[in-house]
């Protein structure tokens, strides 16, 4: 089984978010990058099917010369191959879904796994929008699956419940915590990693949908009322819940 | 901005989905003078027709046998083809579970930016602006689709639903061409679960974190939910130690909330848990520790041991609704 598992660098989950000189996008000094953590469970899942049905897990990230470094992990932890789309400057979700699916049509892949968001934009798009691309079916958020005969049986959370659904493969997935505990690498093989090659593909450049037009920092408009334990003041904040809030 | 679909689900027998009013309201507050027509692939007359009570009088249901179990990558192609049939422009839909699967299908179908996540919404000179939190909302983006066509995502329970009229929509059908090779993929069957509100759909919600201490303290924020008809939410440091089960995970994680009222108990506010629920309306926070990062989100907070304030504070809330 041929498994092509995408990823993406972004900023750490704890980082302090800044808004840079262009109004436009955050302040990048300072900020430690990490692989996107959702993108371990899909590493993860990648090389277990391995082990199970033989093949190859490539992963590939579209992004800058910084973004090697989580191929690098992607390879510490056991993927046979690794590519980036080279862009320095990413247009939209589209245009990363474009250079995505340009390369999975390029090798064929069964199946192509993302982890269900990026902590960036968190938009959870990208697993169906490759889909689309490349005509296959999908299956986001997927909690716990199973491969019989080539069919996939997956269980995904929706609201109020739980969604069982199948497809065939060629699919495209999209990882949720919980589907499996992705590895760590060891030390040898992290080493072993700064040395393997990194294929560069040529990125396609195609025009974006969507235009970002600015970015700021959410004013909280929060009331603020912080009281203590005493019952007088617990009444004081059910009567503003009543009153001032209209809750309750 | 001439022609608006929303695209609409069934709840049950007589009603639709509130995420399904909400993006009905949210149409018609942007709509100006464009069109607006409904859009559904399932649902009973009675249900569908009470679009009419929220201000879009025409509703489109498709048929077609390939539709019958719901299948993301069907409706998707049923609503590309209807959207193109009528040359509408702009798609507006719940930001949910099934929406996040359509609507980027959509955004390749019809070579449409899309805009996923939306809090709020703006008719700017003829197109949608659209403001969406990133960054696990620690920013807020400005967003708008710069082709003929937007895919407008919301995010649930933000946009609130608003009756307009109490007329009846009208339903017609639409039969989309479709083959075996759209249905890909099937949802085979939905487990419910049975007798508890689900975080994703609650008005008020109640979560416990760690602060709780064990799951055999959690019949105290039981109590409290039953007390405000809320459902029952936890922080994932309690659902990954196995105290409550996955579906009341919110986070971004988890599941992301906007109900009218929030309170966390025993929750620190960590950036993640933040992520999921900082678009509530109102939020109430019970900490020991007054410096705690949820505090600083919180309208309503309350320095003290969960264990001592959740009692009084079930007791007073009693009262008070009950006078
Ligand atoms: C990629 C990623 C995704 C994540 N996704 C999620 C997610 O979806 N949802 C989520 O919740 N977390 C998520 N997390 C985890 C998150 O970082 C926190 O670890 C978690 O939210 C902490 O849960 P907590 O607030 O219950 O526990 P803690 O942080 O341990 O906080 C417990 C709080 O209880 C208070 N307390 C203790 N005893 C009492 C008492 N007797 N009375 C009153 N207060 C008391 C303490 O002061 C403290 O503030 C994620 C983390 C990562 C890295």
């Amino acid at each position: 089984m041929n498994i092509l598992v995408c990823i993406s660098q972004v900023p750490d989950t704890t980082a302090k978010i800044q808004v840079s000189g262009d109004g436009k996008s955050i302040e990048k000094t300072g900020i430690k990058f990490i692989l996107n953590p959702y993108d371990e469970f899909a590493i993860e899942e990648g090389l277990r099917l391995r082990e199970r049905f033989g093949g190859t897990v490539i992963a590939l990230t579209v992004g800058s010369e910084t973004s090697k470094e989580i191929l690098r992990t992607a390879l510490a932890m056991g993927v046979d191959k690794a590519g980036i789309v080279k862009t320095d400057d990413i247009l939209d979700s589209y245009n990363v879904a474009e250079n995505i699916a340009g390369y999975a049509k390029s090798i064929s892949p069964d199946l192509v796994i993302f982890g269900r968001q990026s902590i960036d934009f968190d938009s959870s798009g990208m697993a169906p929008m490759v889909a689309e691309m490349l005509d296959l079916p999908s299956i986001s958020v997927v909690s716990s699956w199973n491969i019989e005969n080539n069919v996939i049986t997956a269980e995904r959370d929706i609201e109020g419940g739980k969604e069982v659904l199948t497809c065939s493969i060629p699919c495209v997935i999209s990882a949720q915590k919980g589907l499996n505990d992705p590895r760590y690498p060891k030390l040898p093989d992290i080493m072993k990693a700064k040395s393997k090659p990194i294929e560069e593909i040529a990125s396609c450049h195609g025009s974006a949908l969507v235009s970002l037009t600015s970015m700021v920092l959410p004013s909280s408009k929060r009331v603020g009322m912080i009281v203590g334990d005493s019952e007088a003041e617990i009444a004081s904040v059910v009567t503003a819940l009543h009153e001032q809030a209209k809750v309750i | 901005m001439k022609h608006i679909i929303v695209y609409i689900e069934p709840k049950d027998a007589s009603s639709l989905k509130r995420t399904s009013y909400e993006a009905l309201t949210a149409a018609r507050s942007i709509a100006g003078d464009a069109q607006i027509t409904a859009f559904a692939v399932h649902g009973s007359e009675q249900a569908l027709a009470t679009a009419g009570n929220y201000g879009v009088q025409s509703v489109v249901v498709a048929k077609h046998d390939l539709l019958s179990t719901y299948s993301s990558t069907a409706t998707a192609e049923a609503l590309a083809q209807y959207a193109q049939s009528v040359s509408a422009d702009t798609i507006i839909l719940s930001g949910n579970a099934s929406g996040k699967e359509i609507s980027p299908r959509l955004s390749v179908k019809l070579k449409a930016g899309i805009l996923p996540d939306c809090i709020t919404l703006e008719n700017d000179g003829g197109t949608v602006k659209a403001i969406r939190p990133v960054y696990a909302g620690k920013a807020h983006i400005a967003v708008q689709s710069i082709s003929d066509h937007s895919i407008i995502a919301l995010r649930p329970n933000v946009f609130t639903a608003k009756q307009e009229g109490s007329a009846n929509a009208s339903i017609s059908s639409f039969t989309p061409n479709l083959e075996a090779k759209h249905a890909g993929v099937k949802v085979t069957s939905l487990v419910k679960n049975e007798g508890r509100l689900d975080v994703a759909e609650a008005d008020i919600i109640v979560s416990g974190g760690r602060g709780m201490k064990g799951p055999e303290h959690f019949p105290i924020i039981e109590q409290l939910a039953s007390t405000l008809n809320a459902a029952v939410g936890a922080s994932r440091a309690v659902v990954d130690a196995g105290w409550r089960p996955h579906g009341e995970q919110v986070g971004q994680t988890g599941k992301t909330v906007s109900p009218s009222l929030y309170v966390a108990c025993g929750i620190s506010g960590a950036v993640q848990h933040l992520a999921g629920m900082s678009s509530s309306k109102f939020i109430l926070a019970i900490n020991k520790d007054k410096d705690a990062p949820i505090f600083k989100v919180a309208d309503y907070g309350i320095v003290g041991d969960v264990f001592e304030v959740l009692p009084v504070l079930d007791a007073k809330l009693k009262a008070m609704l009950h006078s």
